[in-house]
């Protein structure tokens, strides 16, 4: 069991932030790995409710994610499902993450916390309940330092 | 973007979770070649849980086995750590650019927001 948690400090309130995140119009600003655009956003902002979002990068190629809604608290929690899709399937079958969202008011703006974590087998899920340490995790940090995320 | 995770991943990151198989991957991370037995060792676990552990790690493509007359040895196969590490950074890039620009967003609404209020209560 894996996931990666990114801590960023925003100058904004959070239910600014949580719009952002969750609104179509919000999603079209931000959502992807560059500067290509959002082509498609849905968002059905309920629990249970639906995500759709559909992206190109600058080299061209296009990709789509969708998920659930898994829990919905405005303007500090959101739980959602994640997967990537290909031609309107799942690209990996039965293949979900999971990713959680914290905004935390501070001084100044919001405290978002993200973690996205990879779930499947049920071995892994006992795993990431029971936490874990060791080498991994090291090397995980090391990684993600060497990378510069915060 | 997609197709970095398939069902092998799964595997590995399942043969990490356990401690004493993280143990035995550290120990060949230092160690080019150990036999079981070595490496059984450390442990205060039998020679065949031992097997066991070296059974998921090989299944998970982490470790290969060789044998050689009667000794078996065991090495590290580095890939399959290298595609969990892949999927961690394909994801940290998403995020980590994503989030720059969400910040961007967001704190632009907020002046346009302060800049409307200070206009409606003028001080």
């Amino acid at each position: 069991m894996t996931s990666l948690t990114i801590v960023r400090r925003i100058a904004a309130r959070p239910a600014l932030v949580f719009d952002a995140m969750t609104t179509p119009e919000g999603i079209g600003h931000w959502w992807g790995p560059d500067d290509g655009p959002v082509l498609l956003a849905e968002t059905d902002v309920r629990v249970g409710g639906t995500f759709r979002v559909r992206f190109r990068m600058l080299d061209g190629t296009e990709h789509e994610s969708a998920g659930r809604y898994i829990e919905v608290a405005k303007p500090e929690w959101i739980v959602m499902s994640w997967r990537w899709i290909e031609q309107g399937e799942p690209a990996e079958e039965g293949r979900e993450s999971r990713l959680e969202i914290r905004l935390r008011p501070v001084d100044g703006g919001t405290e978002l916390t993200l973690t996205h974590a990879q779930l499947q087998t049920e071995e892994s899920r006992i795993s990431h309940e029971q936490g874990w340490s060791g080498s991994l995790d090291k090397l995980v940090r090391h990684f993600l330092a060497r990378k510069g995320a915060k | 973007m997609v197709n970095y995770t398939d069902s092998a991943l799964d595997r590995t990151f399942a043969a990490l979770v356990d401690p004493t198989r993280r143990a035995i991957l550290s120990r060949l991370e230092r160690e080019d070649r150990v036999s079981v037995s070595e490496l059984a060792r450390p442990f205060a676990i039998k020679l065949p849980a031992v097997m066991k552990h070296l059974d998921v790690l090989d299944s998970a493509g982490l470790i290969v086995r060789s044998k050689q007359g009667r000794v078996v040895t065991v090495r590290l196969q580095a890939t399959p750590m290298q595609e969990a590490m892949a999927w961690l950074g394909r994801y940290e890039r998403f995020w980590s650019a994503s989030l720059d620009r969400l910040a961007s967003y967001a704190e632009a609404k907020e002046l346009e927001i302060r800049e409307a209020e200070a206009k409606e209560n003028p001080r």
